[in-house]
């Protein structure tokens, strides 16, 4: 028997048909006809084909467009918070101290809760009046923030809950990068006199360089994408301050506007794939080999 | 050891200042949502961090009966199909996406570098809308569960085929080869062979996909929507619009449906960490 033949008899095709049937007809053809979708206009009933139309409301209604800018500055707002304050963690939880079995944990656990546990208690936290944080500052003699809703620091007040949230994924991703550096390049280092922030600019930062890579990846997807955690504690407001093109799409889609909801989601797909797929050509290019 | 001493006050001096830190952002945070669940609606009110000024375990229980019990047994009909929905997707999830990836990573032709392309768009692109709820109405199933369970099953299957495929080449293929030589067949040698040396990946891939999808809130809102069929975390958004200023019971709420999180968390936290950290390196 040829190899070639032994390998379609050991491995065959039929065994991949349930997952791709799911993931086909599921996941890919919704996101290639959505772009059809977009360019349509639906009542109950029926559909009229409509052109650019969607588009030219979505960028000219000012309470749509919003959404664009702040996924954005939510996408790269909270991947740059948790790039650079888990890489810090990160430091701190290598270094051998005796707690850092129960920083970890900490750390790790709120990213396994939902958005909407956490976006709860951080509402409730962030209360103008009785929150525990504006109590917390007031004892220092500042004035009450509203948090979710002043306009113009809602945004950030989310993008802040977002990096407690997620920041344990990221501490983890970095440790594990940390960890496989080995020990005697920072002997060698030690013994040449290397301080120890030399140590972490010319051996850790370029060696990490790979899990450095996943964090942002990983981080900047899962913010372009959020929606769970805008929609429970601003649920886009104040007025349209924290809208998102996830919660422009939901907002359009239960006012039954079909069209102009998939204009919402086909945007967000060209923004994220435009940034993911050449940062994993850029960012590949960069990784040091060990 | 030459400053051997003053590295050590440095190094307890960090440990006392990372506690401190991490008790006013992470533990004060958990500490205040279970001692506020305990307390009667007027005093959790106030949203203080104080101990209930009346602790009483008939004060506890009511919260939690009345979690569970208001509006027609909301909360505990949304357990139900929480768990239904979870238990049924991620066992579909194990079944298909292991012989994805399986036949992926061992064929390794040009098929498989095109699957693994279009997997890890799963993992970028997110999910279309509308497209997706009008094929669900044309087949029947939009508001139904088993619609939920395909979309979740589809939306899981990038994550769990990446976990799976970064698994099987720790299983030699000359395992395979003297298989197929004693006459078995390609169904019993996945079967008999192949599923059970994968367990520790399985059990990976089991309790994120749980996770992912106990947690999961967008999906549910659009296609199975309604509070006859609500999942957790969706009747947690119904709860607080029902009870927006009984903060006693919100919290109760959210003790509730942090639970099983928790539990799975205190069991394979280990498994968890490793399974995370490997999806999004791999990925």
């Amino acid at each position: 028997m040829s190899a070639k033949r032994l390998k379609g008899r050991m491995y065959p095709i039929y065994f991949m048909i349930p997952a791709l049937v799911i993931y086909i007809v599921i996941f890919i053809i919704p996101t290639f006809s959505s772009f059809f979708y977009s360019f349509t206009k639906w009542t109950l009933t029926d559909w009229d084909f409509i052109g650019w139309d969607n588009y030219k409301t979505f960028f000219s209604e000012p309470s749509l467009r919003i959404g664009l800018k702040n996924t954005l500055i939510y996408g790269f707002g909270t991947s740059f918070g948790k790039v650079v304050i888990a890489l810090l963690l990160a430091v701190l939880l290598t270094k051998g101290l005796k707690i850092q079995g129960y920083l970890r944990t900490v750390i790790f656990f709120p990213t396994l809760l939902s958005a909407l546990a956490v976006g709860f208690t951080f509402k409730s936290l962030m209360h103008p009046t009785t929150g525990l944080i504006n109590t917390a500052l007031g004892a220092l003699g500042a004035g009450s923030i509203h948090w979710l809703t002043n306009e113009k620091i809602a945004l950030f007040s989310v993008m802040g809950i977002d990096i407690w949230k997620g920041l344990g994924v990221a501490t983890l991703i970095y440790i594990t990068g940390i960890q496989s550096i080995p020990k005697d390049y920072y002997e060698a280092a030690k013994i040449d006199g290397a301080s120890g922030g030399q140590s972490f600019r010319f051996i850790t930062l370029p060696l990490i360089r790979t899990a450095m890579n996943s964090v942002i990846t990983l981080s900047l997807i899962g913010g372009l994408r959020n929606f769970d955690l805008v929609y429970s504690t601003t649920g886009g407001g104040p007025g349209f301050a924290t809208e998102l093109m996830t919660t422009v799409t939901y907002r359009m889609f239960a006012a039954g506007l079909y069209g102009l909801s998939t204009v919402g989601n086909v945007v967000l797909f060209l923004i994220i794939t435009a940034i993911a797929f050449p940062l994993y050509g850029y960012l590949g290019k960069k990784e040091v080999e060990m | 050891m030459i400053g051997g001493k003053g590295k050590k006050i440095r190094t307890v001096l960090w440990q006392a200042f990372a506690v401190f830190i991490t008790i006013f952002i992470y533990l004060i945070p958990f500490y205040f949502v279970v001692i506020n669940s305990m307390k009667t609606k007027k005093e959790a009110g106030l949203m203080a961090i104080s101990f209930p000024a009346e602790f009483s375990l008939t004060q506890i229980f009511e919260n939690y009966r009345e979690v569970l019990t208001s509006s027609k047994y909301l909360v505990l009909r949304a357990f139900k199909n929480s768990i239904l929905l979870t238990v049924i997707s991620v066992c579909l999830i194990i079944l298909f996406t292991s012989l994805l990836a399986y036949i992926i990573q061992r064929r390794q032709d040009g098929l498989s570098k095109f699957l693994n392309f279009l997997i890890l768009a799963g993992l970028i692109v997110p999910v279309s809308i509308v497209p997706t709820y009008r094929l669900l109405q044309s087949i029947h199933l939009s508001g139904t569960l088993f619609g939920l369970i395909l979309v979740e099953v589809a939306t899981q299957t990038s994550f769990a085929t990446i976990l799976f495929r970064g698994y099987f080449p720790n299983i030699p293929r000359e395992l395979d080869e003297a298989a197929v030589i004693d006459g078995c067949g390609p169904v019993k040698l996945f079967f008999k062979i192949m599923l059970p040396l994968a367990k520790p990946v399985i059990s990976t891939v089991i309790v994120l996909t749980a996770l992912h999808i106990y947690n999961d809130f967008t999906n549910p809102l659009y296609f199975l929507p309604g509070s006859k069929n609500a999942t957790i975390q969706l009747s947690i958004y119904t709860f607080y619009g029902m009870y927006e200023s009984s903060w006693n019971l919100i919290f109760a709420d959210v003790v509730l449906i942090s639970i099983p999180v928790l539990i799975l968390y205190i069991i394979f936290n280990k498994r968890i960490e490793a399974g995370m950290v490997s999806g999004a390196v791999k990925g």
